[in-house]
């Protein structure tokens, strides 16, 4: 069944298939309805599982237990920085970035040199990783047709080959669709996420057959493992191995973000910041359950093949082989196969657009004097240089993968590619969060750190090989041990990938800091590290168009945009660019610098930052501004912001002034009215005791005959009428003392008990005249506030002699109440008289108002007593307040604060 | 100016927290066997698993 023709025809089958869902997804991305989800981003991050990851942590489990599961800790560790991630990815947006050499190279500066740099170490590092996914390829395919007992297929070249030709035609029909890299390839997306979950689904079907089906489970397994010696080790954790852990953690963690593949996903080809949040647990949680199997899948192995000769890398395609289940062994080929071909298909688009915009056309633009730059239409080419670049990627690949064979320098090739894109984490940070950070510090620590990394871990990987000789490492250069490769000065006691990870950031970011602190940066890079340490504050480019200035014309700048992107396209976004600009002909567009920085961003999409920076200053002259002058204006950018957010808070200050303002005055008005009505009830309360003793006087002045008895009499009301008229002065004088604040108070301890006691005697007389009891419930010795003796007699005084005035005569009964909690002094009196309505409640404390009916009765008081009361007792910080219903009698009470204990 | 994003915070310490759950010495502690899986297997896994469903729940909480 398993003829190599049908394996053949599978695979060829299985990447159509990914071409249909490639194809769906551009067709859906072209009809404005993405199917790149939160989910679909989150698997399509697990392009970091390579066949490495597939094959390869089996075999690194046979020989280090649980070490392999570093290179998945540090991806979730990593992923939880979201805020590092959506930095990249604003800024990435902002400045169009296509790739991580683009990154680097805009933010120092447009560095074409930078951009050259970064390219260069990633091709080195990279290219030898796809030769391992190639050779994985070939492995597998080895094995199946091995099994089934067949040759290659007569007359025909090697099916790796095959393999390697189909995926450079899927990256080109789906990698080069636009010529802007900064256009994300969506079908590309959704092809890789398919990929995700039929690797999942092939390597947890392995191992749950190999566990349940060809063990008795996890714990049979594992009881067995631990009963032979030699694997018992592999169960328990090795402490010697403490730092080796800890490097991988870092080191995995920085190739999760780094690597060019995972740039272009994480970063180029995000559609939604808010896809991060689900991208931070669910590839960690795909990691946990692609590794889940891992262990117990090698120590199957290795139970089941013991004493045989067999590659551990290639156990999850043996194991099944050995029980007869070749159906599953295809699926797992299928899986392997995926693995492979997703890396193979993102790392080379990534690849290709740095090699094409960083690489070849710098070089061509250079040259553009020799002819290039005559043609009219270069669109065509540069989509040209980008497949051709895919083709040669892919070529150098298969030729490495070819040429090594079984060479250690490719088997390890894993975690040697992680070392070299670790170079670029400094220059990467340092850009993002220090703007002090200079193109020639980021130039000296990459150079420097990709040396090292060179010496200590690339060509030792070559010696072990047998390719050169390994006398660099053994004895050290030239013969001197402190040169020893893997030994640098001495350092042992590392494994390799730990010496070389140590060496290489120490020179590296050392140099980066030395250099960046000893350089001075030009304008532009001082401009860019702006741009990318403040993007979150530079949410508008608000000094972009500052930042230019010179002299272009449109017509040399639009035709620059159609020579790169193609008549067409370059025209589409014109069109954009005027309708966001508020006219409708690009052609008034006038040429500032607003329009020279579109067309530089729209080149920056299709050439890279460094490229389209020069192709601009070729058409348009641009005066230096100078490192001063940038700085300038950068500083009173950050000053215009400072005054406007200044300004901000003061305008607001402003409205809350003018809203108290209003408030006041609203109070005032409120003060005028209520001393016009207290002027007019006053005046009215004087009069009607005026008018009485003006009236019985003029009697008594008109009627000399009078007769004794009446005489008295109108003397009497005469006289209680003056006493009533002094009184109403008297407390009038006192109401306006108070509410001015201009009363005098003196403080002193009293004894409230006391003050009650004697209040009572002294109005005893008028009790007894009415025939009223008066009953007391004091304490003998206390209560003591801090308060004014006589304003408090006032108040007893006031409320005593209201209670006898509303009590009926004979039957009536007031008592008072003295008592006392640990805050305040309580003091009711309450009488049995008629209680008061709940009108009468509400108004009884305002001036001038009186209980009972003031229409009928004759008014019994002054209508001053209780609002004085009140006023007096607020003062010392209590309250008085009145409990009654109709017709079961008042109670007044009023409370004092006790003075705080001294301790 | 913005405050700073509560989530990502949150998210960037639970990250710096689990370094030294997930790194020696502590991987020195779980030795031996449970229920017949070795205690570093379990552990390992475990600890990873807990990280990212709080990591999720972090995540995913609707913002008020």
């Amino acid at each position: 069944m398993l003829s190599p023709g049908f394996v053949l025809f599978l695979s060829a089958a299985y990447l159509g298939l990914l071409f249909a869902v490639a194809r769906f997804g551009d067709a859906r991305a072209d009809a404005g309805k993405s199917i790149i989800s939160a989910n679909v981003y989150a698997l399509s991050l697990a392009v970091y599982c390579t066949s490495w990851t597939f094959y390869g942590s089996v075999g690194r489990a046979t020989s280090g237990g649980l070490s392999f599961l570093t290179i998945y800790i540090g991806p979730t560790l990593m992923l939880l920085c979201v805020g590092v991630i959506i930095k990249m990815i604003r800024i990435s947006k902002a400045q169009r970035v296509t790739s991580i050499a683009d990154f680097i190279a805009s933010r120092y500066g447009k560095s074409q040199l930078l951009a050259g740099l970064v390219t260069v170490i990633a091709v080195i590092g990279v290219v030898p990783y796809i030769a391992l996914q190639l050779k994985a390829v070939s492995a597998s395919l080895q094995i199946l047709f091995q099994t089934s007992g067949g040759e290659f297929l007569p007359g025909m070249i090697d099916s790796t080959f095959i393999i390697a030709a189909l995926l450079a035609l899927f990256t080109i029909l789906f990698g080069t669709r636009h010529l802007d890299a900064t256009e994300r390839h969506e079908g590309m997306v959704a092809a890789i996420a398919f990929e995700s979950v039929v690797k999942l689904a092939a390597f947890l079907a392995v191992g749950v057959f190999v566990t349940y089906g060809m063990f008795g489970g996890l714990s049979d397994l594992f009881q067995r493992a631990a009963a032979a010696p030699e694997l018992a080790r592999l169960l328990q954790m090795d402490s010697s191995r403490a730092g080796t852990w800890t490097a991988l953690i870092l080191l995995s963690g920085l190739a999760i973000i780094f690597l060019p593949r995972q740039f272009q996903i994480i970063v180029v080809e995000n559609v939604d910041e808010a896809h991060l949040k689900r991208a931070v647990w669910l590839f960690p949680l795909y990691l946990v359950a692609i590794n889940i199997f891992v262990l117990p899948l090698a120590l199957g192995g290795l139970l089941h093949f013991q004493g045989q000769d067999f590659n551990p890398d290639t156990f999850v395609l043996t194991l099944p082989l050995a029980r007869g289940a070749e159906s599953l062994a295809l699926l797992v080929f299928i899986g392997g196969l995926s693995a492979a071909t997703g890396m193979v298909i993102v790392e080379t688009i990534a690849l290709s657009t740095m090699v094409c915009n960083d690489l070849v056309m710098p070089w061509l633009l250079r040259a553009r004097w020799l002819g290039v730059g005559e043609r009219k239409d270069l669109s065509g080419v540069l989509l040209g240089i980008r497949r051709a670049a895919i083709i040669l990627i892919l070529l150098l690949g298969y030729i490495y993968f070819r040429a090594a064979g079984e060479a250690y320098a490719l088997v390890g090739i894993g975690l040697i590619s992680f070392a070299a894109v670790a170079q670029f984490a400094p220059a990467m940070f340092g850009g993002m969060y220090w703007k002090q950070g200079t193109r020639a510090g980021a130039v000296a620590g990459l150079l420097g750190g990709f040396f090292v990394w060179l010496y200590t871990l690339l060509l030792p990987s070559f010696a072990k090989s047998g390719w050169i000789a390994n006398g660099f490492v053994e004895q050290g250069l030239w013969g001197i041990h402190a040169l020893k490769a893997q030994a640098l000065f001495g350092l042992s006691g590392l494994d390799e990938i730990s010496h070389s990870l140590w060496w290489s950031f120490l020179v590296n970011i050392g140099l980066y800091l030395l250099v960046s602190l000893y350089s001075k940066p030009d304008a532009v890079e001082a401009g860019q590290a702006e741009r990318f340490v403040d993007i979150f504050r530079h949410g508008a480019r608000d000094t972009d168009a500052r930042l230019w200035r010179g002299t272009a014309s449109v017509d040399e700048l639009v035709s620059l945009l159609e020579r790169f992107l193609g008549p067409f396209r370059a025209r589409q976004q014109l069109a954009a660019y005027a309708a966001a600009q508020g006219t409708s002909d690009w052609h008034a567009l006038p040429a500032d610098a607003g329009f020279v920085r579109f067309a530089e961003a729209q080149l920056s999409g299709a050439i890279g930052s460094a490229s389209a920076r020069v192709m601009v200053a070729s058409v348009a002259r641009e005066e230096d501004l100078g490192l001063e002058e940038v700085l300038d204006i950068l500083d009173e950018a950050t000053q215009v912001r400072a005054y406007s957010r200044e300004l901000e808070s003061k305008s607001r200050e402003l409205e809350a002034a003018t809203a108290d303002l209003r408030e006041a005055n609203e109070r005032l008005r409120e003060l005028d009215r209520m001393k016009d009505d207290f002027i007019s009830t006053v005046t009215h309360e004087l009069r009607t005791p005026l008018t009485s003793i003006r009236a019985l006087s003029e009697m008594l002045h008109d009627d000399p005959k009078m007769d004794l008895v009446d005489r008295k009499r109108f003397l009497g009301i005469i006289v209680n009428e003056a006493e009533r008229l002094t009184r109403l002065i008297n407390q009038i004088l006192d109401m306006a003392k108070l509410e001015s604040g201009r009363a005098e108070w003196t403080t002193a301890e009293v004894d409230l008990g006391e003050v009650a006691r004697e209040t009572m005697e002294s109005l005893g007389q008028l009790f007894r005249e009415k025939g009223v009891t008066l009953e007391g419930e004091i304490p003998a010795q206390g209560p003591v506030v801090l308060a004014d003796r006589d304003r408090l007699t006032q108040v007893m005084i006031n409320l005593l002699s209201n209670a006898v005035k509303f009590v009926p005569g004979e039957t009536g009964l007031v008592q008072v109440r003295v008592m006392a909690n640990d805050s305040e002094v309580r003091v009711e009196v309450a009488d049995n008289g008629p209680g008061l309505t709940v009108e009468e409640y509400n108004v009884i404390f305002e001036k001038f108002r009186q209980g009972g009916n003031t229409m009928t009765n004759k008014p019994q008081g002054t209508g001053l007593g209780l609002p004085i009361s009140r006023q007096i007792v607020e003062y010392f910080g209590g309250n008085l307040w009145v409990e009654s219903r109709p017709g079961a009698g008042a109670k007044f009470i009023f409370t004092v604060p006790l003075p705080a204990s001294e301790e | 100016m913005k405050r700073a994003n509560p989530m990502r915070q949150r998210l960037a310490a639970l990250g710096l927290l689990s370094v030294p759950m997930l790194t020696y010495p502590l991987l020195s502690l779980p030795q031996g066997e449970i229920a017949g899986i070795p205690a570093p297997y379990l552990y390992l896994f475990g600890m990873w698993t807990l990280l990212i469903v709080l990591a999720a729940v972090v995540a995913e909480r609707r913002g008020k």
